[in-house]
C-alpha cells in the first residue's frame, strides 16, 4: 500500500534512527502507519517524534490480545500534522509481568489515559505521578472490565474500597467547597472539589466518570452494524461526529470508501452538529454572566436547527442518519432549500445577537481575562478544539487532515492566543460564520450519486483508525476487528478526555462565581470522557 | 438596554401553542414505529435489525410470541426499512404511567419456514381483553397528563417542581430537557419548574441507565426529597437500562 509522501520520509527517518530496534512496520492505510517494538524504547521514541517532528500523542489505549498473540498490546497513536499522518507505535507487555512504564511526567496529556488502562486492563503503572484509579470508583472491586476474560453480563457484589481521599489545599482560611456530582443545572455528573481562599480559587480537583457505562465494552458484543447505533450515544450533543467517526474506522478497516455524495452530506450534518452547539455554548456562556437574553435568542435559533435536523434526518440530533458507508438518508429538492434557508436565517440572526453581546459592556466585562488557559500550558496539556484553537494550538483535523469533504472546500480556521473565556466564544462565534461558508459551498456542488458504499461485512483482524473534527474538537476511533462481523475492541477518544485537566488550570485565581461560565466556555462532555 | 428591548420585540412571541394546536413536528420524525400485528408475517427480519432489541420474540410449541417494546426503541426506523409491515410513524408521544403500556405482545402460529402466519392472541384480535392493556394510543398522553395533572394538583397545588439527575445518560436527553426551558416551549407556563436542589423537589427526573458510579448519588439525592415525590424515567436508556428498577423506587410515568 502506498504512503503519503511526507509520512514516508519519517518512516523511512525513524528506520534509520532506530536501526534494529523496530520490530516490524507496516502501513495500514495512506496516512497510518504501525510501528512495532519494545516497552524499553517508548520513551526515546516518543522524544524523538516530538523533538523532531512535532508529533502530538493523541491516544493511547490498551488491547487485550491474550488470546491471539499472548500478550497485552499497548497503542501510542501519534499525529503528525505537518504531514498529514499518523504513527501508531505498538508495544507488547507481556501477562507474566503486567506492567507498563509511564510517560504522564514527560507529555501530561496522557495522564488520564495511562490510569484508566491500569483500572481497565489491570496493567500497573510505573512511575505516574498520581496512579490512583480514575474510571472504576472505590466501589468496584479489583475488576478489569476490558480484559476478554470479564463477561460483560457480569454482576459485582457491593464492595466498599478505600475512600477516595481529595488533596485539599490547608491553611489559615483555606475552605474547601465541594460540587456534585449532581450538579445544580440540567447537565451531566461530576465532582468537584475547590480549595479556596476567599473568592480566589486556590485549587481545583476534578472527579469524573461517574457516567462510565462500560460503553467499550458494548462495542466488542454486538454486531458492527449495530454499534453504530451504540457510536450515537456516546456523547448525545456529538451523536452524529462520533457514529461517523466510528464508521470511518470501520470503512478505513475494510478498505471501503464512501461516494462523494455521502461525503459531503456527512460534511453537512457535521457542521449542523457544530451550528446547534456552537449557538448553545454562546447562549449559555451569555446566562453564566447574567445576561439571559441573549440566551433565550440563542435557544431559539439552536431550536431552529433542531427542527431542519429533524426534517433532514427524521431525528433532531442528527441520529440514524449515518451508516456504514455513507449515510441513510439523501436529501431531496425540499430538503435542500430548507437546509439554504436556515443558513440564510442564521447568518443573519448571528448578526444581531453578536451584536446583541457586543453591546452589553457588563458582558464584555465578566469574559475577558477570565479563566485564562495560556498557549504554554494548552500545548504542555495538549487541548484540542475549540479551547486548543482559543489558546493559539492551531489544530483542526478538518484541514489538516482531511476528511469527509473537507478537502473540496474553503474555510479557514480561527486561532486566538489569549486563551480567555472571551476568546473561547469568539472561535465559536468565527467558526458559526465558516460553518455557513461551508454548507453553502456544499449547496453549490453537491455531487450527484449514491449515498452508501456497499460493506456487507468487515472482514477480520484488521485494525484502523477513524477521526472527525467534531464541534468540540478531534474525535478519535479505533478498532480491530474480529471474525463474524464483530469488533475485537473499539478504543474511543473524545477530546473532553484530553481538555478536562485544562479546567483545573483555568480556573486558577479566578473566583469561584466565575467557575460555571469557565466551565461553560470549555462545555466538555461528562458522557465522552466517562464512556 | 434599548437594544435588548428592540431585539426581543422585533422577535415576537415565538412560544408555540401546544397543546391547544398538536405538536409541530415534521412529517420526516421518526417517532413510534407501528406493526400491523394481524398482517405481520416475520418478526426475525425485524429483530435482527434492531439493535437495542425493542423487537424480540420467542418460539415455542409451534407458537411464536412477538414483542415490541418501546421503553427499548431508539426510533431509528431500521425495522422498517426490512420489513413492510412496520412503518415508522411522526408520533413522538410515548409517555405513559405504566411501564407495562410500553410494550405489545402477540403470539402467531408458527409455519415450518420460520414465519409465522395466523395471530392468535394480540392487539385487534377480537376485543381486548382489558382496556387498560391496550397498546399506547395517541390519546394516552392527554390521559397521562390528566392523571399527572389530578394526582399533582392533589399533592402540589398547581405547580410541580422538577430534580433532574443523568444517572448515565449520554446527554442527549439533557439536550431535549434544556429544551423545555427555552422560549419555544417555555414549560414553565405549565407550572414546571427545575429547582436545583432535590430539597425543592417534587419529582426526580432520572436519565440514563444507572451506572455504578452514579448509584449511591441518585439513592442520596431521592432520599433528600421530602414526600410526596414522584420518579419519572425519561430516554430508552432511563426507561429500560436495566438497574433503575432495583436502585429506585416506583417510577410514575415513562417517556421513552
Amino acid at each position: 500500500m502506498t504512503v503519503l509522501p511526507e509520512l514516508l520520509s519519517i518512516v523511512t527517518e525513524l528506520q534509520k534512527r532506530f536501526r534494529g530496534r523496530l520490530d516490524s512496520v507496516r502501513t495500514a492505510h495512506v496516512n497510518e502507519v504501525y510501528v512495532h517494538a519494545t516497552m524499553d524504547l517508548v520513551a526515546g521514541f516518543t522524544a524523538h517524534l516530538y523533538r523532531k517532528w512535532n508529533a502530538r500523542l493523541v491516544s493511547f489505549f490498551a488491547d487485550d490480545a491474550r488470546p491471539g498473540e499472548g500478550a497485552f498490546h499497548l497503542y501510542y497513536v501519534f499525529a503528525l500534522d505537518a504531514a498529514h499522518g499518523f504513527i501508531v507505535l505498538r508495544v507488547p507487555v507481556s501477562p507474566d509481568k503486567p506492567e507498563f512504564i509511564s510517560l504522564t511526567n514527560a507529555i501530561h496529556a496522557v495522564n488520564w489515559q495511562e490510569r484508566e488502562v491500569q483500572d481497565m486492563f489491570g496493567l500497573k503503572l510505573l512511575g505516574h505521578p498520581n496512579p490512583r484509579r480514575c474510571a472504576l470508583h472505590d466501589h468496584w472491586p479489583e475488576v478489569y472490565p476490558l480484559r476478554k476474560d470479564f463477561d460483560l453480563r457480569a454482576t459485582l457484589p457491593p464492595f466498599q474500597g478505600e475512600h477516595h481521599k481529595f488533596r485539599a489545599v490547608e491553611g489559615e482560611g483555606v475552605f474547601q467547597v465541594p460540587v456534585g456530582p449532581v450538579h445544580a443545572g440540567i447537565i451531566e455528573p461530576g465532582h468537584f472539589l475547590f480549595s479556596v481562599a476567599g473568592e480566589p480559587v486556590l485549587y481545583l480537583q476534578l472527579r469524573l466518570f461517574y457516567v462510565h457505562k462500560g460503553t467499550e465494552k458494548l462495542f466488542e458484543s454486538l454486531p458492527v452494524p449495530h454499534c453504530v447505533r451504540l457510536a450515537e450515544s456516546i456523547s448525545g450533543d456529538s451523536s452524529f461526529a462520533h457514529a461517523t467517526a466510528f464508521c470511518y474506522a470501520v470503512e478505513r478497516a475494510a478498505d471501503v470508501e464512501a461516494p462523494p455524495r455521502a461525503r459531503a452530506l456527512r460534511t453537512a450534518c457535521l457542521e449542523l452538529e457544530r451550528i446547534y452547539n456552537h449557538l448553545a455554548d454562546i447562549g449559555a456562556i451569555c446566562t453564566d454572566v447574567a445576561f439571559v437574553t441573549a440566551n433565550m435568542h440563542a435557544m431559539r435559533l439552536k431550536e431552529r436547527v433542531l427542527r431542519v435536523n429533524e426534517r433532514l434526518a427524521g431525528n433532531r440530533l442528527l441520529r440514524g442518519m449515518a451508516c456504514l458507508g455513507g449515510v441513510r438518508f439523501d436529501w431531496d429538492t425540499e430538503q435542500l432549500r430548507a437546509l439554504a434557508d436556515l443558513v440564510n436565517e442564521l447568518e443573519t440572526e448571528l448578526n444581531s445577537l453578536v451584536e446583541l453581546i457586543r453591546g452589553s459592556s457588563s458582558t464584555r466585562d465578566r469574559l475577558e481575562t477570565t479563566g485564562v488557559l495560556k498557549p504554554e500550558l494548552a500545548r504542555d496539556l495538549g487541548i484540542v478544539g475549540i479551547a486548543g484553537r482559543a489558546s493559539g494550538f492551531d489544530h483542526d483535523l478538518r484541514r489538516d487532515f482531511p476528511h469527509a469533504f473537507y478537502d473540496k472546500v474553503q474555510f479557514t480556521v480561527p486561532v486566538f492566543s489569549e486563551g480567555d473565556v472571551q476568546r473561547r466564544m469568539a472561535v465559536r462565534r468565527e467558526e458559526l460564520y465558516q460553518s455557513f461558508s461551508i454548507i453553502r459551498q456544499l449547496l453549490e456542488r453537491l455531487p450527484p450519486g449514491p449515498i452508501c458504499a456497499p460493506l456487507a461485512e468487515v472482514p477480520p483482524d484488521r485494525t484502523a483508525l477513524g477521526y472527525v473534527e467534531g464541534w468540540r474538537g478531534e474525535i478519535f476511533h479505533w478498532v480491530r476487528t474480529a471474525p463474524g462481523n464483530r469488533l475485537a475492541r473499539c478504543k474511543i477518544k473524545d477530546p473532553s478526555l484530553q481538555n478536562w485537566p485544562s479546567l483545573s488550570e483555568a480556573i486558577l485565581g479566578n473566583i469561584v462565581p466565575d467557575f460555571p461560565v469557565v466551565n461553560k466556555s470549555f462545555n466538555l462532555s461528562y458522557s465522552g470522557t466517562d464512556r | 438596554m434599548f437594544e435588548i428591548l428592540r431585539a426581543s420585540l422585533k422577535t415576537g412571541v415565538v412560544t408555540t401553542r401546544y397543546p391547544a394546536t398538536p405538536a409541530e413536528v415534521s412529517s420526516r420524525a421518526r417517532g413510534r414505529p407501528e406493526i400491523d400485528w394481524a398482517n405481520w408475517k416475520d418478526a426475525r427480519p425485524g429483530a435482527t435489525i434492531c439493535p437495542t432489541g425493542a423487537i424480540s420474540y420467542q418460539d415455542a410449541n409451534g407458537q411464536r410470541e412477538a414483542k415490541l417494546d418501546l421503553a427499548k426503541c431508539i426510533f431509528c426506523g431500521l425495522c422498517a426499512e426490512v420489513d413492510g409491515a412496520i412503518r415508522m410513524t411522526n408520533n413522538c408521544q410515548c409517555a405513559t404511567p405504566r411501564r407495562d403500556d410500553l410494550s405489545t405482545r402477540a403470539t402467531y402460529r408458527l409455519r415450518g419456514d420460520g414465519t409465522h402466519d395466523q395471530i392468535l392472541t394480540g392487539p385487534l384480535v377480537g376485543q381486548p381483553r382489558n382496556p387498560e392493556q391496550r397498546p399506547v394510543e395517541t390519546e394516552s398522553l392527554e390521559t397521562l397528563g390528566k392523571q399527572i395533572k389530578q394526582r399533582t394538583s392533589k399533592l402540589f397545588g398547581r405547580s410541580l417542581h422538577i430534580r433532574e439527575v443523568d444517572a448515565g445518560s449520554c446527554n442527549g436527553c439533557e439536550i431535549e430537557i434544556v429544551g423545555l426551558n427555552s422560549p419555544v416551549y417555555d414549560l414553565e407556563r405549565f407550572g414546571v419548574h427545575f429547582v436545583a436542589s432535590p430539597r425543592h423537589a417534587d419529582m426526580l427526573l432520572v436519565t440514563g441507565p444507572v451506572t455504578r458510579n452514579m448509584e449511591l448519588a441518585l439513592k442520596k439525592t431521592y432520599d433528600a426529597m421530602p414526600p410526596p415525590r414522584l420518579v419519572a424515567a425519561v430516554g430508552a436508556c432511563g426507561c429500560s437500562g436495566g438497574s433503575l428498577a432495583s436502585t429506585t423506587p416506583p417510577v410514575a410515568a415513562w417517556t421513552p
